[in-house]
C-alpha cells in the first residue's frame, strides 16, 4: 500500500476529507452529519495521511499531540456547558445568538460549541490511536 | 466588642482556614515571626466569641445559617449554645498560645506549612463545635481527621510516623463514616438536617442502631478502648500538635458528640451502660499504661486516654452534677494537659531527651517551665483551690448518690485519679528534683515564645478557681444546660466542705497517689513484664486487621483480574446474554419468532451480504481476511440502516466500519499475530458456543422489542421539541448534543480516556523491544520493516 500512486494522491486526499469533516460537522444540526462523524472521517484522513507519509509526519501537520485535541475537545464541550451557567440556566442548556448578515443568518450556539468539541475529542483519540498503531518504531 | 452573633460566627470557623492558606506566605516573608503573627487569628476568635458570652450565659441559644444547597435543603447552620461556646473558648484561647509556641519549637523546619495545617486543623474544630447541620458537622468531623493526619505525619520521612498517621486516619474514618450513617438515620427519622430541631430521637425503632453509630463515632474518635492505640502512636507528631490534640481539639470531638448527643439520645439505659462501662474500662486501661511509661509525651498521651476515658463515664452517668462535672473537668483537663504537653516540648527542646529517667535537677536551669509543671501537675493531683479540684468534688458528689452501678463507678473514678495524680507527681518530681543530670543537650531554658504558654494555662487553671461561681455561671452551667436540655442554676461557689463524702475520698485520691508514686519502680517493673508476657496488643491487632484487609483487597484483586484476556471476553459476553434473554425468560416474554418478512428484492441482496460477510468471518483460513469480512457485514448492515431511513446511523456505521477494519489490520500487522487460529478444537467450541448463545440472546431481546407495542412518546416528544426548543431539524444531532448533552460529554470523556489506556498499552507493549540489541544504528526507519510483515499476514 506504500506505492507512488498513494503516497501521491493521499495528502490531497486528506484534504478533501478534512475539508468535507468540517462540513459534515457544521451541518449536523439540520441534516445528517455532526460533531461524531466528521471526527471519525476527520480522524480516517489522519489515518490516511500517517500511512502515505508517515506517522511522525502526520503528527507534526498536526501541530499537536492528537490527545492534546481529544483533551481541548472534551473540555471546549464541558465549557460549553458551564457557559449556561453563567446566564443563571442549568448546566447544558443551549445557547443561541443569531447574527443576520443581510438575506442569510448564522447562528451561533453553545450545542454547536459542544458538538465542535465532540469533534476534536472523537478526531483526536482516533487519530491517536491509529498513528499510534502505524508507527512502529518512535514515538507514541 | 459585640459582634453581630453571624459575623461572629463566620470569624471563628472561617479565620483559621484563611489564615491556614496565608501562613505560608506570612512565613516567607518575615520568617520565624511568622508563628507571633499567625497567632492573632485565633484570639480574633476568641474576642468575637466572647463578644457572645453574656447572651448565652442566659440560657439563650444563638443560631445563624446561611444557605448551602438550597435545592437539597440543606443550610449551613450554626449554633451557639453553652456546650458548644465552652469547646470553641477552650479551642481558640489554647490554640492561641500553642500556634505561638510551635513558632519557636519549629524553628525552621517548615514552619509555613505547619502553621497552616495548624490553623485548618482549629478551623475544622470549630466547625465541629459550632456546627448544628449535620451534614457540616461530618464534613468538619473528616476535616479534623485529615488535618490530624496532616499533623501526626508531619514529619513524614519516618516511618514511624506515616504509621501513626495512617493509623489515626483509618481508625477515625472509620467513626467517620458512623457518624455520617447516624446523621442520614436522624434526617430521616426528624426530617430535618438541623440537630437543635431533631428533637427526642428515644422513641424510634432505629434507636440502637443510632446509639451504636454515633457511639462507635466518638469512640474512636477519643480514643476508648477498643480503639485507643491510635493516641499514644499519635504523639510521633510535633508536640505543638499533640498539645493541640490532646487538651481542646480532635479527642474532644467524641466527647463533644456525645455531649452534643445527649439531650436525643441519652437517658436510656442502653446509652448510660455502654458509656459507663467503656468509659470506666478505658480510664483505668489508660492510667496503667501510664504508669508503664518512661518518655513524658507517652505518659502524657496514656493519662489523655484515661481522661477521655473519665469524661465518657461521666457523661454516660447522665445526672447533673455528673454533668456539670464532666465539663469542669473538660476545662480543667483542658488546660493543665496543654500545659503539660508544652511543658515536655520544651523540656525535649532544652535538653534534648523526654525520658524521665534520664532527666533530673532542672529546677534551677529551666525555672520558668518548672513554675508552668508545678501549677499543671498539681491541677492534676487535684489541689484545692484549682478548677481541677473543683471538678474532682463534683464527681465524687455525683457518683456518692446512686445505686450499686455508680459505687462501681465511683470505685474506678478513685482508683483512675490515683493514678493520675501520682503520674502527675512522677513528671514534677523526676525530671525538676534531685541533683542535676547530664543530658544529650546542656540543660537551657526555653525561649520566651514556648513559656507563655504553660505559665499561662497554669495560671488561668488557678485563677478560673478562686472564681468558681463566675465560671459555673459563664459556662459550666450554659453547657450542662445544653447537654441536658433543661434549664441548670450553678451551685459552684468556692470553699471547700471539710465533712463531706466527697472530700474524704479526695483525701482518699491523694493518699494512694502518693502511696503509689512511691511504689511506681515496682509497679512499673511488673507492668512492662505483663505486656511483654503477653505479646499481643491492640495496636498489633489493628495491623493484623489492616494488612488482612490489604491481603483479601489483593486476592479478590487477583481473582478478578487475573490479566487473562479471553476470560474477560468470556465473562463479559456471557453476562451479556444472559442479561439479555434471562428477564425474557423468567417474565414470560420470549418473542414469538418471525412472523411475514416483507423485504424488498435488493434489501434481501443486502441482507445475503451480510451473511455472506458473517459466514465468511467464521471460515476464514487467516485472519486478515477475517478483518475484511467482518468490515464487509458491517457495511452491509450500514447499508440496511440507510435503506431504512436512518442517515444519519448509517454514515456513522460506515465510518466505524472502515476504520475499525483499518485499526484491526494495524493492529495485526503490529503484533505479530500467527495468521491462523491456533485455539485447540474445544477452546473453539467453547468460544463458538458462546458466540451463538451471545447472537441467539440478543436477537431474540430486539425481537421481543419489536413484537411490543411501539410508545411513541419519545419520538413525538423529540418531533415536536426539536425545532422549537432547540433549533435543529436533525433530531439525532438535537438529542446527542443538547437534550442529552450530559450524556454525550460522559461519552467522549470515556472514549479520551480509552484513547489514553490504548496509548498505554501499545506504549508498554513496545517498552521491552529496545532493551534488545539492535545490530546497527537505524539510519532510515521508513521502507524496511512493512513489507516483511505484510508478506507474512498475506501468506
Amino acid at each position: 500500500m506504500n506505492t507512488l500512486i498513494f503516497r501521491t494522491i493521499a495528502p490531497l486526499l486528506t484534504a478533501v476529507m478534512l475539508v468535507f469533516s468540517v462540513f459534515v460537522l457544521l451541518r449536523g444540526h439540520n441534516e445528517p452529519g455532526g460533531g461524531f462523524i466528521g471526527g471519525l472521517i476527520a480522524a480516517s484522513a489522519m489515518a490516511i495521511y500517517g500511512m502515505a507519509v508517515g506517522p511522525g509526519a502526520a503528527r507534526t501537520a498536526l501541530k499537536a499531540h492528537p490527545l492534546v485535541l481529544a483533551g481541548f475537545g472534551v473540555s471546549l464541550a464541558a465549557l460549553a456547558g458551564v457557559l449556561s451557567l453563567a446566564f443563571d440556566v442549568p448546566f447544558l442548556t443551549g445557547l443561541w445568538t443569531i447574527f443576520r448578515f443581510g438575506e442569510g443568518e448564522v447562528a451561533i450556539s453553545t450545542p454547536m460549541v459542544f458538538d465542535i468539541g465532540v469533534y476534536f475529542a472523537v478526531l483526536g483519540t482516533v487519530s491517536a490511536v491509529a498513528l499510534a498503531l502505524e508507527d512502529e518504531e518512535g514515538e507514541v | 466588642m459585640e459582634a453581630t452573633p453571624d459575623i461572629a460566627i463566620a470569624l471563628v470557623v472561617l479565620l483559621p482556614f484563611v489564615a491556614a492558606a496565608l501562613a505560608p506566605l506570612v512565613h516567607r516573608l518575615i520568617g520565624d515571626f511568622a508563628g507571633w503573627v499567625v497567632a492573632l487569628a485565633p484570639p480574633a476568635g476568641f474576642v468575637a466569641l466572647w463578644g457572645l458570652i453574656g447572651r448565652v450565659s442566659e440560657g439563650e441559644a444563638i443560631a445563624v445559617a446561611w444557605p448551602w444547597a438550597p435545592s437539597l435543603g440543606l443550610e449551613l447552620s450554626f449554633l451557639v449554645d453553652g456546650l458548644s461556646l465552652t469547646f470553641a473558648l477552650a479551642i481558640a484561647g489554647i490554640g492561641a498560645l500553642i500556634l505561638l509556641y510551635s513558632g519557636a519549637y519549629l524553628k525552621g523546619h517548615r514552619q509555613g506549612r505547619f502553621l497552616g495545617f495548624m490553623l485548618a486543623f482549629m478551623g475544622a474544630m470549630q466547625g465541629l463545635v459550632l456546627a448544628d447541620n449535620l451534614v457540616a458537622l461530618y464534613l468538619f468531623w473528616e476535616l479534623t481527621s485529615i488535618a490530624s493526619f496532616l499533623l501526626i505525619g508531619f514529619d513524614h520521612t519516618r516511618q514511624a510516623a506515616r504509621r501513626a498517621a495512617i493509623q489515626a486516619l483509618v481508625v477515625t474514618g472509620v467513626g467517620g463514616l458512623a457518624l455520617l450513617a447516624a446523621g442520614v438515620v436522624i434526617h430521616n427519622l426528624s426530617g430535618a438536617w438541623e440537630l437543635s430541631v431533631a428533637g427526642d430521637l428515644k422513641g424510634s425503632v432505629a434507636y440502637p442502631l443510632l446509639v451504636g453509630l454515633t457511639l462507635l463515632a466518638a469512640f474512636t474518635k477519643s480514643a476508648q478502648l477498643p480503639f485507643h492505640f491510635w493516641l499514644p502512636n499519635a504523639m510521633e507528631a510535633p508536640t505543638p500538635v499533640s498539645a493541640y490534640l490532646h487538651s481542646a481539639t480532635m479527642v474532644q470531638g467524641g466527647v463533644y458528640l456525645v455531649a452534643r448527643m445527649t439531650p436525643h439520645l441519652g437517658g436510656e439505659p442502653i446509652w448510660n451502660t455502654t458509656l459507663m462501662v467503656f468509659g470506666g474500662a478505658t480510664l483505668l486501661w489508660g492510667a496503667v499504661a501510664a504508669l508503664r511509661q518512661t518518655d513524658m509525651k507517652l505518659m502524657l498521651a496514656q493519662t489523655t486516654v484515661a481522661s477521655l476515658g473519665l469524661l465518657m463515664l461521666l457523661l454516660g452517668a447522665g445526672t447533673e452534677l455528673a454533668v456539670t462535672a464532666a465539663v469542669l473537668y473538660f476545662i480543667s483537663h483542658a488546660l493543665y494537659k496543654a500545659g503539660l504537653f508544652l511543658v515536655a516540648g520544651a523540656i525535649d527542646h532544652g535538653t534534648g531527651t523526654r525520658d524521665i529517667m534520664a532527666l533530673g535537677g532542672l529546677r534551677d536551669p529551666m525555672t520558668v517551665t518548672f513554675i508552668g509543671t508545678i501549677m499543671a501537675s498539681a491541677a492534676m493531683f487535684g489541689v484545692p483551690p484549682l478548677l481541677a479540684f473543683f471538678a474532682k468534688e463534683e464527681m465524687y458528689a455525683a457518683l456518692t448518690l446512686g445505686q450499686f452501678q455508680s459505687l462501681l463507678a465511683l470505685l474506678a473514678l478513685v482508683i483512675g485519679n490515683a493514678l493520675l495524680g501520682a503520674i502527675g507527681l512522677v513528671l514534677l518530681v523526676k525530671p525538676f528534683m534531685g541533683p542535676l543530670l547530664p543530658t544529650p543537650i546542656a540543660a537551657h531554658e526555653a525561649p520566651v515564645a514556648m513559656l507563655v504558654g504553660p505559665i499561662v494555662l497554669g495560671a488561668l487553671g488557678i485563677f478560673l478557681g478562686f472564681v468558681t461561681t463566675l465560671t459555673g455561671e459563664l459556662s459550666v452551667a450554659p453547657a450542662t444546660a445544653a447537654i441536658l436540655g433543661v434549664g441548670v442554676e450553678t451551685h459552684l461557689r468556692l470553699g471547700i466542705d471539710f465533712l463531706g463524702l466527697p472530700f474524704w475520698l479526695s483525701v482518699v485520691t491523694w493518699a494512694l497517689a502518693i502511696g503509689l508514686y512511691m511504689r511506681l519502680d515496682v509497679a512499673r517493673t511488673f507492668l512492662r513484664r505483663v505486656a511483654s508476657g503477653t505479646g499481643w496488643s491492640f495496636d498489633r491487632g489493628f495491623d493484623w486487621v489492616y494488612f488482612g484487609i490489604v491481603r483479601f483487597g489483593a486476592g479478590v484483586t487477583r481473582l478478578l483480574h487475573h490479566g487473562r484476556l479471553e476470560f474477560y471476553l468470556l465473562v463479559v459476553f456471557v453476562a451479556l446474554a444472559v442479561a439479555a434473554i434471562e428477564p425474557l425468560w423468567l417474565m414470560g416474554g420470549l418473542p414469538g419468532g418471525p412472523g411475514a418478512v416483507d423485504l424488498r428484492f435488493y434489501e434481501w441482496g443486502v441482507v445475503l451480504l451480510a451473511v455472506v460477510g458473517v459466514a465468511t468471518v467464521v471460515y476464514a483460513r487467516s485472519r486478515l481476511f477475517a478483518i475484511l469480512a467482518l468490515g464487509v457485514q458491517g457495511v452491509a448492515v450500514a447499508m440496511l440502516y440507510l435503506l431504512f431511513g436512518a442517515p444519519d446511523l448509517s454514515f456513522t456505521q460506515f465510518m466505524v466500519e472502515i476504520l475499525s477494519v483499518v485499526i484491526l489490520a494495524l493492529v495485526m500487522t503490529r503484533l505479530d499475530l500467527v495468521t491462523a487460529d491456533p485455539r485447540p478444537l474445544e477452546d473453539w467450541a467453547r468460544d463458538g458456543a458462546v458466540a451463538l448463545f451471545g447472537g441467539i440472546a440478543v436477537t431474540g431481546l430486539l425481537w421481543a422489542v419489536i413484537e411490543g407495542p411501539f410508545d411513541p412518546r419519545l419520538a413525538a416528544f423529540f418531533d415536536a421539541n426539536s425545532v422549537l426548543a432547540a433549533h435543529g431539524h436533525n433530531v439525532v444531532n438535537v438529542i446527542l448534543v443538547d437534550f442529552r448533552g450530559l450524556d454525550t460529554l460522559g461519552e467522549i470523556s470515556v472514549v479520551m480516556t480509552a484513547g489514553i489506556a490504548i496509548l498505554a498499552l501499545i506504549r508498554g507493549a513496545r517498552r521491552p523491544k529496545p532493551a534488545v540489541a539492535k545490530p546497527v544504528p537505524e539510519v532510515t526507519t521508513e521502507p524496511k520493516p512493512r513489507p516483511r510483515r505484510t508478506r507474512k499476514v498475506a501468506a
